[in-house]
């Protein structure tokens, strides 16, 4: 209640109806921060940042763009010729659903290095898990609506994994569909889903923040907040740090906006949608590729007496690898956090974030021979390290020794009478 | 932990594999042109776009739409500030474009096209130009510079890359060697040879420079706010670059009690 008393009679009169001053000093000014956050911990606000900029920009997309199976491919290049700053609209929303992954894959792998997930952030983790699924499911749809060949068959190929589904499974498609194939009623549902949906990610995003403020950010140091001096209220400190690496941000994404717009994109989205035309290679968005080598790569699975056939292992692989990601506080054994007094799974770490870029690389050739066994062994390495390796490691490692309190690691890495200022 | 360790290396030696063999239908790499609207300060070169232009108008507009493309858009009302063309010119060049229309009884009439109309399209519907062209569809090139890997290299490259077939390849009936088409096989007869065009503005057309012209020209339909972009970009990014210095600034001031 620090900042109401400072404030005029009127941001009174509403605080004590409504608190909502009170709240914003609670949550932003006072708020308790470690104060040993390093630069990975910028990414959470960029991702905040980036879904508010995919919003309004999609709002004035929406406004001019057609959804229709004869007019959305012309609709949107009308944008990008006759409406003022249609390009640039356009293009920062093309691009930022890529660079929204990339903040949002990074701000994951930082929860995964520090051990973010572990107790008493385990809801924290699930909800951010939540919205990933979310965002996938917004990115693709978005992806249809410019109706190129890659958005039809994309369409195709994912409506078509549930299929998979037992005895029911092509009438769902049909039935998500509304229609035998790909088309125009499936566009427009596509197009209603990708306006509702941002806005249940703002929804659980607020659920997200709920969870952080309740025990606070966690650190590089994995280590709980002792008392006020391992603390510094997130304003000013860390909403210039934040503002400082969105402007280095800011720069990167602005680069590809302006001088290499389609250099994330696929030239056949720019080819209209033919459904009598099937392209020679169907990939999705890059972001979406290491998933995509996981579905192809699952062959036919023999359980004792039956066989699951290779496309609904694919599909149950493919699920159950951000499936995982849920358990992921209970398969992890071992009690501290950060990797930095984890030598062993530090390395297993690094070998998780190679495998990603691998099934990456994995996702974008057609499965055939070298690509087939290295998608194989990607996969088996990704559930390897979350069922197998992360419950063994956390009984078998010998973490190093942690410091006594954040305040007393920080202050002994940084001499206090020397004038340079170092990181700690 | 030595299992582990061992599984670990094993993805590793996985990782460290040999390249896949490349597949049969290789094609040539792509030989790399200077485009003038290239790189950050890139621009059209409109003397070279109005010629390739008038390649296209007198040559692929024989089977090649450009739908996504008005006849104003040449002129100075065009996106991106156009082509170079005058009102004068682009009134003229319209005017040679017979469209459908109807009139006040509500009877089909053609009619001389206008700026503000569409490039006509060759045929009618796909039916009618699969049918002229031996059952091959030939493509609407309005962003076909965006459309194909490699963009204007690659359509330079096709433009200039008819040859006589290797003595062991059989060509389809009706089907044209090309080292650069995906296959090898283009339903595409060599569209453009030297002298396929008198250039109005007396350049020689060799058909180097016709291809040269005509990707420009192309580029530019795909995406003629491109100079825009580039322009706009080079202020943001330098607004950018002071913004985050004396953001750095104001990070270094305000974290210097903390360290």
């Amino acid at each position: 209640m620090d900042a109401p008393r400072k404030q005029s009679a009127l941001v009174r009169w509403i605080d004590y109806r409504l608190p909502i001053f009170s709240f914003m000093d609670h949550e932003l000014n006072a708020y308790p921060t470690p104060r040993n956050l390093s630069y990975w911990w910028n990414f959470g606000s960029l991702a905040g940042f980036m879904l508010v900029l995919m919003i309004a920009t999609g709002v004035f997309l929406a406004m001019q763009y057609t959804p229709h199976a004869d007019f959305a491919f012309d609709s949107v290049e009308r944008i990008m010729r006759d409406v003022n700053w249609g390009w640039l609209i356009r293009y920062i929303h093309m691009n930022g659903a890529s660079f929204f992954f990339i903040v949002t894959y990074i701000h994951i792998f930082r929860g995964l290095y520090y051990g973010s997930y572990k107790a008493p952030r385990e809801l924290l983790w699930i909800l951010g898990v939540v919205i990933l699924l979310l965002m996938m499911a917004t990115a693709f749809m978005g992806y249809v609506l410019p109706w190129g060949q890659m958005s039809f068959w994309g369409a195709t190929v994912i409506t078509n994994l549930f299929s998979a589904i037992p005895i029911v499974g092509n009438d769902i498609v049909t039935w998500l569909l509304g229609g035998f194939a790909v088309g125009n009623p499936a566009l427009n549902r596509f197009y209603s889903l990708h306006y509702l949906l941002p806005f249940l990610i703002v929804g659980v995003v607020v659920l997200h923040l709920v969870a952080l403020h309740q025990h606070g950010s966690n650190n590089p140091l994995g280590i709980d907040r002792k008392g006020p001096q391992d603390s510094i209220p997130f304003h000013p400190y860390y909403t210039i740090k934040d503002l400082f690496g969105m402007g280095v941000f800011l720069i990167v994404y602005a680069a590809f906006i302006f001088f290499m717009p389609n250099a994330l994109g696929d030239p056949a989205n720019y080819i209209p949608a033919n459904p009598l035309q099937t392209p020679p290679e169907i990939v999705p968005e890059w972001y979406l590729l290491p998933f995509y080598a996981i579905l192809r790569s699952v062959p036919d699975i023999w359980l004792l007496l039956f066989t699951i056939p290779a496309k609904t292992a694919g599909v149950l692989c493919m699920f159950g690898s951000i499936g995982v990601l849920f358990i992921l506080p209970w398969l992890d054994t071992s009690p501290v956090r950060s990797s930095r007094f984890r030598p062993v799974y530090k390395w297993f770490f690094w070998l998780l974030v190679i495998d990603a870029f691998v099934l990456g690389y994995v996702g974008a050739h057609r499965p055939e021979g070298f690509y087939v066994l290295l998608g194989r062994a990607g996969t088996l390495y990704y559930f390897f390290h979350f069922l197998i390796l992360l419950p063994l490691l956390g009984k078998l490692e010998r973490p190093r020794p942690l410091p006594a309190s954040i305040s007393a690691a920080v202050l002994r890495a940084v001499p206090a009478a020397s004038g340079k200022v170092e990181h700690a | 932990m030595r299992a582990l360790a061992l599984a670990a290396g094993l993805g590793f030696a996985l990782l460290a594999g040999p390249a896949v063999a490349p597949a049969q239908e290789a094609t040539p790499p792509l030989p790399k042109q200077a485009w003038p609207f290239d790189g950050v300060f890139g621009a059209f070169d409109r003397a070279a776009a109005q010629r390739g232009f008038q390649v296209y108008n007198s040559v692929c507009a024989n089977c090649h739409a450009l739908h996504l493309v008005a006849y104003g858009d040449l002129g100075p009302a065009g996106p991106g500030g156009g082509l170079g063309f005058n009102l004068d010119q682009v009134k003229a060049i319209a005017a040679a474009k017979p469209v459908p229309d109807t009139n006040d009884q509500g009877e089909a009439t053609m009619r001389a096209a206008l700026p503000a109309d569409h490039f006509v399209s060759p045929f009618a519907n796909e039916k009618a130009a699969r049918a002229a062209n031996n059952s091959a569809l030939p493509p609407d090139l309005s962003v076909i510079v965006k459309a194909r890997e490699g963009g204007a290299d690659y359509l330079y490259a096709l433009l200039t890359g008819y040859k006589e077939p290797p003595a062991d390849i059989k060509l389809g009936e009706g089907m044209n060697y090309n080292e650069f088409f995906p296959g090898h096989q283009i339903a595409m007869p060599q569209p453009i040879n030297d002298n396929s065009v008198t250039y109005d503005d007396g350049t020689p057309a060799t058909l180097d420079q016709e291809a040269y012209d005509l990707v420009n020209f192309l580029a530019w339909a795909a995406e003629p706010t491109l100079e825009e972009r580039h322009r706009t970009g080079i202020k943001v990014i330098l607004f950018l670059l002071v913004m985050t210095g004396i953001l750095y600034a104001g990070k270094r001031r305000i974290w210097a009690a903390v360290h």
